[in-house]
């Protein structure tokens, strides 16, 4: 009986080599999680079907930052996957190596996939791309931050959502509060008070052109603008008006999605996961206010989320299957789909019109909203931001940004050691990269 | 007389070898490299390396940041070890008089002995989490509004109560038979001579126990210092934001959170330095104040 199993066992397994004899397998490690990462294997499994000559296996590595490790270390051991996915603060680790990765624009033109930088949609195009504006990784999930609001509790209120932070201040969060809300909270001071304020204001974030033209480059984030918007959120913090859960992501938007908190500052890639938990309230989303005072004009905002890198060190057939993998996952049905399921934009303007045509945002108006602002007014600061040892930065930041919200510093020293911290750092990566 | 020996120098190598071999492979060559890393400043994927001197060392010197973390370090270690200490002395001292039912007592106590320090740290985010906690709850009783990963002093009161907690149990193992050894007696000697429990505590069984006491010591510096890792990164729950943290997980921070080895090494070296210095002081310790009898 055993024999008779094993047998038909090892008939079966020679079977399916044969069967999958021609197939090139490629690997991709990725940092999604829950309902991001079903959405992922889907992809994965629905190219797997599209063809018979590749196959791609997903393979979920943790956190952005676990991610990222785990791909250095595999790349210095020879293990490296094909695909990678890599965040917003990892950028400059991953493009300054060169030689690590192969630029996806050569990829895809030595791999005979047409590739045109301007069929992507404005915001995505120059993020992941170096000084010249060639792509280097494919912009895969790419967010925004918007700001989520409690319908109900805004028209119990009897205000509308805020355009601009002069309004919050003045009419919004005092109608809000007097409602019995706590206005709003947000889940990544850096990513959304930091990084996305330059940009919304169009105020140079670094020198050398936000980074991108060289590696002595200084960061200039100890400004009187953002100085002055963190004083007003200590204010709001006083009055009763902000609230701050503590710097992971998670805590901040529970209250929101328990109805505490009236409005969210999260990404436009929250939206999938927040129409899934069929939320007690309505919710819709708007653009991220901007500072009236700084600016009349609001400029696009930065894409948050990740890119997938193409490792090099792989073989011609693989870089083909992993060339083969991109066409397809930027073909509008795919990015629809990512982008219907998500709420990550669509990343093609192509994919952009087909969501528009078959309805999706009458249906939900909140899934453009990220849309609409990575495609608002370009500035000269708008295209991205490029810095070394970026992911210490951002934890010097969310540090003192808690320091500064629990009353252990004040907003002049923080920024002062944030500005003194990333400096040091940032000349430190340059002598990495000598 | 003839002293027992081996014959050949080549057996005692031989059997000595493989201890020998653990020891170079997963210490003194990692040890090597990072020595030799914290004086460079390298490429995360390993293209570039400059040669940086002792900048590694000297930034630290000149960073808040690390001097806040070893302060806390300390701090933390301090508050640690005499916790887990006290607490299981207590206990074993009250544990070694329960005549009826000892046993359940003592397994009972001994149980959380199994418990991994991630799980502890986890158990640790339900009892003090923002809403819901238990222990949240009963802190804000008396007043103080206790916000696990908002307010630094309750994430580092969060850190040290799981810590001792989940250190407790192996302390308890190690008084419980240390008390059990002392002679029936010793202690019935001095029952006679002194008629305060307290009294007797200090004078005859504390001093007996001092070799017990000595070595926990030690195991629970260590502990607080290195183990303690599980709990801290659990209850950062992925964001170090303005948590506080050991100099230990500041290493992994940098290392492996932000990709900076050269940084993160001289970290390393310089705990490395710590610990020999710690052996040192127990060893010397060891053989001029501890009696063992």
């Amino acid at each position: 009986m055993t024999k008779l199993t094993f047998s038909a066992t090892a008939a079966a397994l020679a079977f399916t080599a044969t069967a999958t004899f021609a197939e090139t397998e490629i690997t991709w490690w990725h940092a999604m999680g829950g309902q991001l990462g079903e959405t992922v294997n889907k992809i994965a499994e629905d190219f797997n079907a599209s063809q018979d000559d590749y196959k791609i296996t997903p393979v979920y590595k943790g956190s952005y930052e676990e991610t990222l490790t785990a791909g250095i270390a595999a790349f210095r051991a020879g293990e490296q996957p094909n695909v990678m996915q890599v965040f917003d603060a990892g950028a400059a680790t991953v493009i300054g190596a060169k030689g690590a990765t192969i630029p996806v624009q050569d990829l895809l033109a030595d791999n005979g996939v047409n590739f045109d930088i301007n069929d992507y949609i404005a915001g995505v195009r120059y993020f992941y791309a170096d000084s010249d504006g060639k792509m280097i990784g494919m912009p895969f999930n790419s967010s925004t931050p918007i700001l989520y609001f409690n319908v109900d509790a805004l028209e119990a209120a009897g205000v509308t959502p805020p355009k601009t932070w002069e309004e919050f201040q003045t009419t919004t969060a005092p109608a809000l509060k007097d409602a019995g809300y706590i206005a709003l909270s947000q889940s990544h001071l850096p990513w959304i008070f930091t990084e996305n304020f330059m940009s919304r204001h169009n105020l140079p974030f670094a020198t050398n052109n936000n980074g991108y033209d060289g590696i002595d480059t200084q960061i200039l984030v100890n400004n009187d603008a953002i100085k002055a918007h963190f004083t007003a959120v200590t204010d709001w913090k006083d009055e009763g008006l902000f609230e701050w859960y503590g710097t992971g992501w998670g805590d901040n938007a529970k209250p929101f999605e328990e109805g505490k908190v009236a409005m969210w500052l999260g990404s436009s890639g929250s939206f999938g996961g927040l129409l899934q938990k069929d939320l007690p309230f309505e919710f819709s989303a708007t653009e991220l206010p901007y500072w009236e005072a700084v600016t009349a004009e609001p400029t696009q905002t930065f894409i948050g989320g990740a890119a997938l890198f193409a490792m090099s060190g792989k073989s011609d057939d693989e870089n083909k299957a992993t060339a083969e993998f991109f066409r397809f996952l930027t073909a509008p049905e795919t990015q629809y789909f990512w982008h219907q399921e998500t709420g990550y934009v669509p990343i093609t303007e192509a994919a952009y019109e087909v969501a528009k045509k078959d309805g999706h945002y009458d249906r939900f108006p909140a899934a453009e909203v990220g849309v609409n602002q990575l495609q608002a007014k370009a500035g000269d600061n708008t295209k991205g931001y490029r810095m070394g040892f970026y992911v210490q930065i951002r934890d010097i930041m969310n540090r003192e940004y808690g320091r500064i919200l629990t009353g252990e510093t004040d907003i002049e020293t923080a920024f002062k050691t944030i500005e003194k911290e990333a400096n040091e750092l940032l000349a430190r990566f340059g002598k990495t990269q000598g | 007389m003839k002293r027992a020996g081996f014959d050949t120098i080549w057996l005692p190598v031989a059997l000595l070898m493989p201890q020998l071999l653990i020891i170079a492979i997963f210490f003194y060559w990692p040890a090597g490299w990072a020595l030799q890393s914290s004086f460079y400043l390298q490429d995360p994927f390993g293209f570039g390396s400059t040669f940086v001197g002792g900048e590694n060392y000297t930034s630290l010197l000149g960073n808040d940041q690390y001097k806040r973390v070893a302060v806390f370090t300390i701090l933390y270690s301090v508050l640690v070890t005499f916790f887990s200490l006290a607490i299981a002395l207590l206990l074993a001292i009250k544990a070694d008089k329960v005549i009826r039912g000892a046993k359940t007592y003592r397994t009972l106590l001994m149980w959380v002995y199994a418990i991994a320090p991630p799980v502890a740290g986890f158990l640790g985010i339900l009892f003090f989490d923002q809403s819901t906690g238990p222990l949240t709850k009963f802190f804000q009783m008396f007043g103080w509004d206790f916000k696990l990963g908002v307010d630094y002093n309750a994430t580092a009161t969060a850190m040290v109560i799981v810590a001792v907690w989940k250190q407790i149990p192996v302390n308890f193992i190690f008084f419980l038979s240390g008390l059990q050894s002392i002679p029936r007696s010793v202690r019935e000697a001095a029952m006679i001579d002194n008629r305060s429990a307290t009294g007797r505590f200090w004078q005859v069984t504390f001093p007996l126990l001092a070799p017990t006491a000595f070595f926990l010591l030690i195991i629970n510096i260590t502990y607080a210092l290195f183990d303690t890792f599980g709990v801290i990164d659990a209850l950062m729950k992925g964001e170090p934001g303005n948590n506080p943290m050991t100099l230990v997980y500041k290493v992994y921070l940098d290392g492996f959170r932000g990709n900076d080895l050269g940084g993160s090494s001289a970290q390393s070296v310089i705990l490395m330095v710590l610990v020999l210095i710690l052996t040192v002081f127990q060893f010397r310790l060891m053989e001029r104040r501890i009696h063992y009898t």
